[in-house]
């Protein structure tokens, strides 16, 4: 540790960082622009100059940028000097000068650094009186507005976007005081993490277009800590709600997970809270003659009863990996653990069953997505990650820049010095290998992608665990050389690909790079998981109950009086036959949902439920690592979360009416979720018996909200399930932050105050729960198992990041980016069976077929054969191999344009950024 | 023995030499000396003591500057040669006359500079408008190679060199060595963060020196008469000799090669044959538009790089622009802001946005209008955008003319706002 001073104090500091960086560390207020806590330094702003003083004798110092300054132990600095004052109310007037000062009409005005940073700065009275330089603004999509007016020309959008993010289509254009932040040509901004512009920009110019069409000022926003629901990856984030409805949604720092970033569909998918497809009342198809099939509503208790009266008997219950492990957990103590199913469908629970064994598996780890970040190598097994788990293709972005790292030290350039350390690498990239079925969005900062099916990919994971233990050649030998000479080797697959035979082949690769590399405490391998509870179900699972195959056989011969089917859009997850077997042999079929779909239209009795924003509940992410998720807002009397529904018949025979006291009792019991209970907040100290506030203390209009209704002020709804309060009052954010309802503090208004959160920049937040993990290694360590490829078929399935995931495909915003179920195959696949660019085809297997326009990719494995499902096709029908044939074109117009078609294979043609390819 | 190295083969009245002219005056025999007996230590050495500063503008010692670069068994493997050639400074034509007059001197320089760093390619960064220098020097570069003083183990000594030629596409910022850096590698032309300078992460993060055209001149002289002929060129503290130019309503403008320590006097004078008749010397800019005015009572100076800087000013690129009794001061600064605004990257806040307010008020003093309250933003300006608030050197660059013109020129100031406009136009 060295010691700086600051205006006399003395302070401990890590002489790594520099100046800036360690003052806000200490909680000093030092205005910054550029500057950002992961993007590090590039003294472009000029915003944080302070004055430095070359000893103790120095009494006049110089000016210098605190980011630009290491923070080397004996430095004596002065934030406070009058001419360093004089220097940042200098910068912050002519950052000013062309600003419109529309802050009553910007949708950051109230969250905005550029506020808060002008009040920090001083500068109140306007001295330029010449014209403004003005811009002409693009429309950058569905998900982000532009007002290049705005912009203060700080460079962290692009620094973000293209730097960062990968992106390719922002630019910084323009020169002097000119310089423009946009696209070449108007148009959707390609790249998947385009949100966090939103976050990045320290003004309006960059804002969430989802957000304006029902904007609401931050300070009015109701919110609360909630986990996203986009896939299981974890991330956390803060939804924000007004009026009943749900707004926006936004980062909330997680050291470990998400740290500053989101994807976008996380950020933008929470549109289907509000979708018209919701459920918003329950309702029951008649059985009496007179009125035989017609759906009725039903109020609440009415239906409370008949559900009650339904599923007396002998009632099957099938779980969802996208409903809260409290739902899931009632549904079971309903039903009987015999009676109890997964709602997996069958290759989803063997293989995250599989999944769970690795990361029990001793001298395995399985990393998280910081962890990730450091990784020096990485091998990607068949996971297209930027459209099944994006956060972690953000952080493979990151990972490849350790060698950058490695240059920089060399060098002896710090790595703040962000700039400096891009331009010494240059492109030389840490060694990332892909093998996939088709190109994917990562292949630009590849060493190699291999092209391969299922088979082939196996096949070739098999030669890397051979060459790794010694004997090998070509890409495989390449591929064990660099996971061999790695310091932090890394290892990423998912359960896309539906393959058990694929999951324990890539085992065996850090199987047998464990047994080679005794110098790793335990290599590093995670599977990324699809929905945001698939690991909460599948630990589940482990305490007993039935496969979705069994309970659909058990309906289909009429061995249950009624089926209680949770949150769960069963035609996704097995045969349309099977399904429709199933349903025809169930007396009454009870679905929980939130949303209308293809499968619970046709229940008998549908209960709508709470969305993850209107409950309480815990969601195991892909580490194994439970998180709750808080509810946000009070829903429509109508909606109860699914466990609420699933309430014992007899409640006085039960403690578990909520959430709290469902997950305690789960962890008492299920030896699965041990040590769950450490999610539940910890009252003590000035915390006991108080609630912290989802509204903040400058929260407008209480007492007017339902005043068009009725003009006696509304009771506060009470919380009974949870810490937290529905209202202004309560543990204030700056004596306990524990829950954390959105991020500000006394001058930073914006996410920026996050800072003042955490234990230090970018480290852990003060207080606050990182979750509960549930796995131990408790299994010994396993040598390469033997892996067979006969089971595996050439049709893969291609996921989409818009569209892809059931619930956000609803949201409107994602919905404009999403493209409907099409066939990919390679040209001599395409040539061979006569299919034009653009055509269709008809694919069938079996009694299934369905026609699917046509795309032709040059990046596919060879005779592979893609199907994107969209919503449309249902992939157990063809999982098997398909026969194709061209359709003759009867003039239809595509669902789709092609040009939108066209922009999936924007890697086609992938301009690589590794070095030394080939 | 020469005392004019930088300009003995240069007669505009003709095409300069091709390979086989400058070969019989003499040219190429320092790279010939220096790898048939000198290791690249020799020749740093022999720089660092010759005294030569870069000619660019800054005056750094080029010796020291080469030293920097790491060198030996653990260096990097590549390293570059850059020549800055993006002459683009205000009233600067001296870098034009070598390329145009002689560019095998050119050449000859950086064989010498790429050795002592042990570079195998090497840049030559042009100003894009400079078509005439462009053909010269490509037809050079393809002359050396046909005699094997370019390409792989020149002259058999194991010593390879490559040099390409790219031209600029214009802007004044690609004359800061790293701007150059950024958009030699296609990127925009914004400086880089110094340190780490780019002796040691340059041109592709590699190490890199950037020299000036007219600094590398000077190099074939030094290897070819020493260490002793090359200070003995100097008439005062500093070595060697210097391209000065004059701009300006004098009898003959021009660029002549004068020793360091010569008078300004005799500059103005002698070379340049005087003022116009009719017209009296009211101040100049020493080094070009990005230093401080001088005054009448500046002219029995001599050209050294610290009796200038003493002065207040800087000798820079040594050529002058010469302001006279009948040109407006005002409307003279104002050109130059104009410049330096338009000219800046856009990439710091102080530079982007302070050089166009600054702008706007010279246009408001021409067309009248200014503001007592303009002489208060002018001012609070020059410590704002002077060295160290800025991100690079072209800002505080810009403060010399205006810092100086607001101490000397004050009286034009109070015409300007009082008067309602530009006194010299109405």
């Amino acid at each position: 540790m060295a010691k700086i001073t600051v205006d006399g104090i003395i302070y401990e500091v890590n002489p790594q960082n520099n100046l800036l960086q360690e003052c806000l560390s200490h909680g000093l207020d030092l205005p910054y622009f550029c500057w950002h806590p992961c993007m590090g330094s590039v003294g472009a702003c000029r915003q944080c100059a302070v004055k430095q003083y070359r000893n103790a004798d120095d009494k006049t110092g110089v000016v210098v940028m605190s980011c630009m300054t290491p923070a080397s132990d004996g430095a004596i600095i002065s934030i406070e000097d009058p001419q360093a004052v004089k220097m940042r109310s200098n910068v912050i007037e002519s950052l000013m000068i062309s600003h419109p000062h529309d802050c009553p009409v910007c949708e950051e005005g109230g969250e905005c650094h550029l506020q808060d940073m002008t009040q920090m700065s001083g500068h109140n009275y306007r001295r330029y009186d010449f014209k403004k330089v003005t811009h002409r603004n693009q429309n950058l999509g569905p998900f982000i507005n532009h007002e290049m007016n705005r912009c203060i020309a700080c460079y962290r959008c692009v620094r973000y976007y293209d730097d960062y993010a990968g992106g390719t289509d922002l630019a910084a254009l323009g020169s002097h005081h000119h310089v423009y932040f946009g696209r070449q040509e108007e148009g959707t901004l390609e790249n998947e993490f385009s949100g966090n512009l939103v976050e990045v920009c320290p003004t309006g110019v960059f804002t969430d277009k989802t957000f304006s069409e029902h904007y609401t000022r931050k300070w009015d926003l109701q919110t609360a800590p909630s986990i996203c629901t986009g896939c299981g990856a974890g991330c956390n984030t803060t939804p924000g709600e007004r009026y009943g409805t749900l707004r926006r949604i936004v980062n909330r720092y997680h050291h470990d997970l998400n740290g500053y970033f989101l994807c976008d569909r996380g950020r933008f998918g929470y549109g289907y809270n509000s979708s018209d497809r919701r459920i918003t009342e329950a309702s029951i198809v008649s059985v009496h003659d007179d009125e035989k099939g017609v759906r009725k509503t039903l109020t609440t208790h009415d239906a409370q009863r008949q559900f009650d009266a339904m599923t007396a008997g002998d009632v099957v219950g099938i779980g969802s990996p996208r409903a809260s492990l409290e739902s899931n957990l009632a549904l079971r103590a309903r039903v009987g653990v015999k009676n109890f199913y997964a709602g997996f469908s069958a290759e989803q629970q063997q293989c995250s069953q599989a999944v769970i064994a690795i990361n029990r598996e001793q001298g395995l780890h399985c990393p998280d997505i910081r962890t990730l970040e450091q990784a020096d190598c990485v091998l990607v097994v068949n996971e297209d990650l930027t459209n099944t788990s994006p956060r972690f293709a953000l952080a493979l972005r990151q990972a490849v820049r350790n060698r950058a790292s490695q240059l920089a030290a060399d060098a002896r350039i710090p790595l703040w010095q962000d700039a400096a350390v891009r331009e010494l690498a240059q492109n030389e990239l840490s060694p990332l290998f892909i093998l996939s079925p088709q190109g994917t969005r990562l292949d630009d900062v590849a060493t190699d992608t291999f092209l391969g099916t299922t088979a082939s990919q196996i096949g070739l994971l098999g030669e890397i665990a051979a060459a790794i233990a010694g004997s090998g050649s070509g890409l495989a030998q390449q591929i064990a050389t660099a996971l061999l000479n790695a310091k932090h080797p890394s290892i990423v697959s998912g359960i896309s690909a539906g393959s058990v035979e694929l999951i324990q082949a890539t085992a065996n690769v850090a199987r047998a790079l464990r047994q080679r590399r005794p110098d790793l405490a335990a290599v590093d391998i995670c599977f990324a998981l699809p929905e945001d509870n698939t690991m909460g179900l599948a630990l589940l699972m482990e305490e007993g109950g039935g496969t979705l195959e069994q309970a659909l056989q058990r309906l289909a011969s009429g061995n249950a009086d009624a089926a209680i089917v949770l949150e769960n859009d069963l035609t996704l997850r097995a045969t349309p036959d099977a399904i429709d077997a199933a349903i025809s042999g169930t007396p009454t079929l009870v679905v929980i949902d939130q949303i209308h779909n293809a499968f619970n239209v046709r229940a008998r009795l549908l209960l709508p439920c709470t969305s993850f924003a209107e409950q309480n509940g815990t969601l195991v992410n892909y580490e194994g690592r439970a998180q709750s998720s808080h509810q946000v807002f009070p829903a429509d009397a109508a909606l109860r979360p699914g466990y609420e529904w699933l309430t014992p018949i007899d409640p006085l025979s039960s403690a578990l009416t909520t959430s709290e006291t469902i997950l305690y009792h789960s962890a008492q019991t299920l030896p699965a979720f041990a040590g769950a209970e450490k999610l539940l907040p910890a009252r003590t100290g000035i915390a006991a018996l108080m609630k912290s506030p989802r509204q903040s203390h400058r929260y407008s209009g209480r007492t007017a909200m339902s005043a068009n209704l009725n003009v006696h002020e509304k009771k506060q709804t009470t919380d009974r399930e949870s810490a937290m309060s529905f209202s202004m009052e309560g543990l204030p954010l700056q004596k306990d932050a524990s829950l954390l309802s959105a991020a500000w503090a006394p001058a930073w208004n914006s996410n920026q105050a996050i800072s003042k959160f955490q234990d230090e920049i970018n480290g852990e937040l003060k207080q606050g729960c990182k979750g509960a993990h549930l796995l131990q290694r408790s299994l010994p360590p396993q040598s390469p198992v033997s892996v067979s490829t006969n089971n595996t078929s050439n049709v893969y399935f291609i996921d989409h990041i818009f569209g892809g995931d059931e619930l956000s495909a609803m949201a409107p915003a994602i919905a404009a980016r999403s493209v409907g179920a099409y066939l990919c195959v390679g040209e001599a696949e395409a040539k061979r069976l006569g299919l034009q660019q653009h055509g269709r085809a008809q694919i069938s297997s079996g009694s299934y077929s369905a026609e699917l326009p046509v795309l032709i990719r040059q990046r596919i494995a060879p005779g592979a054969i893609g199907i994107y499902c969209g919503g449309e096709i249902n992939r157990h029908a063809f999982a098997n191999g398909v026969s194709i044939s061209a359709v003759a074109e009867d003039g239809n117009v595509l669902a789709r344009s092609h040009q939108m078609f066209d922009e999936l294979v924007i890697n086609d043609s992938v301009n690589h950024r590794a070095m030394g390819r080939g | 023995m020469t005392d004019r190295p930088l300009t003995r083969n240069i007669d505009m009245t003709r095409a300069p030499f091709d390979i086989g002219q400058y070969r019989a005056a003499g040219g190429y025999a320092s790279v010939e000396k220096m790898l048939k007996t000198m290791a690249p230590g020799d020749v740093l050495d022999l720089v660092k003591n010759s005294g030569l500063k870069g000619r660019g503008g800054a005056g750094f010692p080029t010796g020291l500057k080469w030293s920097f670069v790491p060198m030996g068994e653990n260096a990097p493997k590549t390293k570059y040669l850059v020549v800055n050639a993006d002459e683009m400074e205000p009233g600067t034509f001296k870098d034009r006359l070598l390329m145009e007059g002689d560019p095998h001197l050119l050449l000859e320089g950086m064989m010498i500079a790429a050795y002592t760093i042990q570079a195998n390619t090497a840049y030559i960064f042009l100003r894009g408008e400079y078509l005439r220098a462009e053909k010269l020097l490509k037809n050079a570069i393809a002359e050396a190679h046909s005699k094997g003083l370019l390409g792989r183990n020149i002259q058999g000594s194991g010593f390879d060199l490559e040099i390409i030629l790219h031209t600029s596409a214009g802007r004044y910022i690609c004359g800061e060595e790293t701007a150059l850096l950024n958009a030699l590698e296609g990127k925009r032309a914004n400086p880089r963060a110094k340190p780490p300078f780019p002796q040691v992460s340059g041109l592709w993060g590699k190490p890199t020196i950037v020299n000036n055209v007219e600094t590398l001149c000077n190099l074939p002289g030094i290897v070819n008469y020493g260490i002793e002929w090359y200070k003995g060129l100097g008439l005062g503290a500093d070595a060697g000799t210097k391209l000065c130019g004059v701009s300006g309503r004098v009898k003959n403008p021009g660029c002549w090669e004068l020793p360091l320590g010569t008078p300004i006097r005799e500059l103005l004078e002698d070379k340049a044959g005087g003022m116009c008749d009719g017209y009296e010397l009211r101040a100049f800019l020493p080094g070009g538009g990005s230093t401080d005015f001088l005054l009448p009572q500046h002219l029995d100076l001599t050209l050294d790089y610290d009796v200038i800087g003493k002065a207040g000013s800087r000798l820079a690129t040594g050529t002058m622009i010469v302001l006279d009794d009948q040109t407006c001061p005002v409307g003279m600064v104002g050109n130059l802001m104009k410049f330096f605004s338009h000219e800046s990257c856009g990439w710091c806040t102080p530079c982007r946005d302070g050089l166009p307010w600054i702008d706007e008020i010279f246009q408001r003093f021409e067309k009248g209008g200014g503001l007592e309250s303009d002489m208060q933003v002018l001012t609070d300006h020059l410590e704002y955008l002077g060295p160290g608030r800025t991100f690079c050197a072209l800002a505080p660059g810009a403060m010399a003319p205006l810092g100086s013109a607001l101490r000397h020129f004050r009286d034009d100031f109070h015409d300007h706002i009082h008067g309602g406009g530009c006194p010299w136009q109405r």
